[in-house]
């Protein structure tokens, strides 16, 4: 396996994903096939080929930064999970 | 026989309501209708909007009764999940999006309903477009309305079914690497993916920002031709869009194809588990092509092969990037916890499905350090190969002609425990998207049990006029 248990732990840590111990192994087992099958890039010789990023070839579109009221604000504190007082409740993130 | 109106062609809709044959409430209803008889067997709908549509459809039989319709006014559509709808529930086939309701639209729906639009309703698809089967939908599997035992394809499926079993008169879709056209094929309708920055795709939930495009799955070719028209060009709001203007679509279409030149990439023939109808279906449309007078070459991309692994690099790594944002904390949905780390990892982990998982899973790990120049830069360059492949071949030919998939549709649940193998389902259709071409899929006959078949069509950067013509053609030989 390309990708063990422990290593889809870290990741899932990282991506912020609990994951079920079955899910672990379940996935430590589909991703690695995935990354095996990616080794068939290693055929090709990409020295001193540039990356693409996008297709486009616009390069710096630009706009002035300007301040405009969204009239939004009702319907987005409405999508809020949790609200009091009109505001965003959230858990503590520091302790006083 | 009189036809049920739901199933008119876009075009056929325009002339009728212009013409008073009928008015935009009673083709909207005949839509209503056929979704109500249907859905739940098809499951091409997660949100329906009865009320607020009937209302549209008013509406716009104001606009027409006063000559000032347009093109699209009056006319009902539905639009992919994944595609934001002001005031209008979008789930994007995901249950940490159950509740949202964005403030906000895209600007191609923008473009449409201030037409005077009719929005039908929300399509199921796979979540957030992850998939080439629509069994990665929160909200159940579509059924294939040519046969209910097989997938409609992804991952916008519930697009081509609903436009295919006539539950709306056309449908908005985003592909990524596939999403139109492979349902589009699997369902027998016409799907475009447009070339990148063609179209805005502000207001779409974001899969892999380099590659992701909004277009239209219709009955026809002149129908994705008007879609074109009215939603293509630069938009403010999205700064991949491209200035170049928009052309004339649907004029272009009875140009002549007589001596452009056709090129068959021999690469999308030698596949594996391709299907011998499929090949024969693909064989007809060239013999038809050389019928017309066009140039058949036999020509090469050698870095074809490549090009399911340089996709299923980069889309998980801007997948897993731009699904960050969904965490439950500021809406959506989120899950009971005090801790802010568990209220991150156990929301996503309630509202993602196995497949979304998998690709944040595979992005993160791509782009982690150590690993990023071995993955996500090694796919860009390999990107940067599999453009030139194209834009070398279109030096020589005016279009190239492919099958869509190399299969028709396959059983649900026949693919679902192996994503590898649904990965290299989207071998035709990566190619074009990876490089940002132009491409068509437009409905090639069935197989023996009845099952469509596609052809796609590949155009250079920019030329869907030139893919839309030749689609034009092949479509009215086969009426």
């Amino acid at each position: 396996m390309t990708i063990s248990k422990t290593e889809i732990k870290k990741i899932a840590e990282l991506a912020r994903l609990k994951l079920t111990t079955d899910e672990e192994t379940h996935h430590a087992k589909t991703i690695s096939a995935v990354l095996d099958y990616m080794n068939i890039l290693n055929e090709v010789d990409t020295t001193g080929v540039e990356p693409t990023a996008q297709v486009t070839g616009l390069k710096n579109i630009v706009r002035y930064d300007e301040v405009k009221p969204s009239g939004l604000v009702d319907k987005l504190v409405k999508n809020m999970p949790r609200v009091e007082r009109g505001e965003l409740v959230v858990p503590a993130v520091l302790e006083d | 026989m009189i036809m049920n109106l739901n199933e008119l062609t876009l075009t056929q809709a325009q002339e009728g309501l212009r013409a008073k044959k009928f008015t935009s409430v009673e083709l909207t209803q005949a839509c209503f209708d056929r979704i109500k008889k249907r859905n739940k067997e098809i499951n091409a709908f997660i949100t329906v909007c009865d009320e607020s549509a009937l209302q549209e459809a008013m509406a716009a039989d104001k606009l027409i009764a006063s000559e000032k319709a347009q093109p699209l006014t009056g006319i009902p559509f539905a639009v992919k999940d994944a595609i934001t709808t002001a005031d209008v529930r979008s789930t994007g086939a995901a249950k940490i999006l159950d509740n949202y309701v964005p403030p906000f639209e895209a600007t191609v729906i923008t473009k449409i309903r201030s037409q005077g639009g009719v929005l039908l309703g929300k399509n199921n698809c796979d979540a957030f477009g992850h998939g080439a089967s629509n069994e990665n939908s929160m909200y159940g599997p579509v059924r294939n309305p040519h046969d209910t035992s097989k997938v409609a394809g992804g991952s916008s499926g519930g697009s081509a079914a609903a436009v295919a079993d006539h539950q709306c008169i056309y449908a908005i879709a985003e592909d990524t690497g596939g999403s139109i056209r492979q349902p589009a094929s699997f369902c027998g309708v016409v799907g475009l993916r447009p070339s990148y920055g063609r179209n805005s795709r502000y207001g779409i939930m974001p899969m892999a920002s380099s590659l992701d495009t909004v277009g239209p799955i219709t009955k026809t070719v002149e129908d994705t031709a008007i879609i074109m028209e009215a939603i293509a060009g630069q938009d403010p709001k999205d700064a991949t869009t491209v200035y170049d203007t928009v052309p004339d679509y649907s004029k272009g279409l009875t140009k002549s194809i007589e001596d452009l030149v056709v090129g068959i990439p021999k690469e999308y023939f030698d596949v594996p588990g391709m299907d011998k109808e499929v090949a024969s279906s693909i064989e007809k449309q060239i013999e038809k092509l050389k019928k017309f007078g066009c140039k058949i070459k036999e020509v090469s991309l050698p870095y074809t092969k490549y090009s399911i692994a340089v996709y299923y690099i980069i889309v998980p790594s801007e997948d897993s990037s731009n699904l960050a944002r969904l965490d439950g904390v500021r809406y959506g949905v989120r899950a009971n916890e005090k801790d802010l780390f568990d209220l991150y990892a156990v929301s996503r982990a309630q509202g993602f499905p196995e497949e979304v998982k998998r690709r944040i899973l595979i992005g993160t790990y791509a782009l982690s350090a150590g690993y990023y120049d071995a993955y996500y830069k090694k796919a860009q360059q390999v990107r940067t190969l599999i453009k030139e492949d194209f834009e070398k071949v279109f030096e020589d030919v005016d279009v190239l002609l492919t099958p869509t998939s190399p299969f028709p549709a396959f059983g649900i649940g026949e693919k679902a425990n192996d994503p590898l193998a649904l990965y290299l389902a989207d071998v035709m259709v990566s190619p074009a998207a990876v490089a940002g071409m132009p491409a068509l899929s437009i409905p090639a006959g069935t197989t023996k049990t009845g099952l469509p078949v596609g052809v796609q069509l590949i155009g250079g950067r920019l030329q869907e006029a030139t893919v839309l013509q030749f689609g034009y053609a092949l479509e009215q030989e086969s009426s």
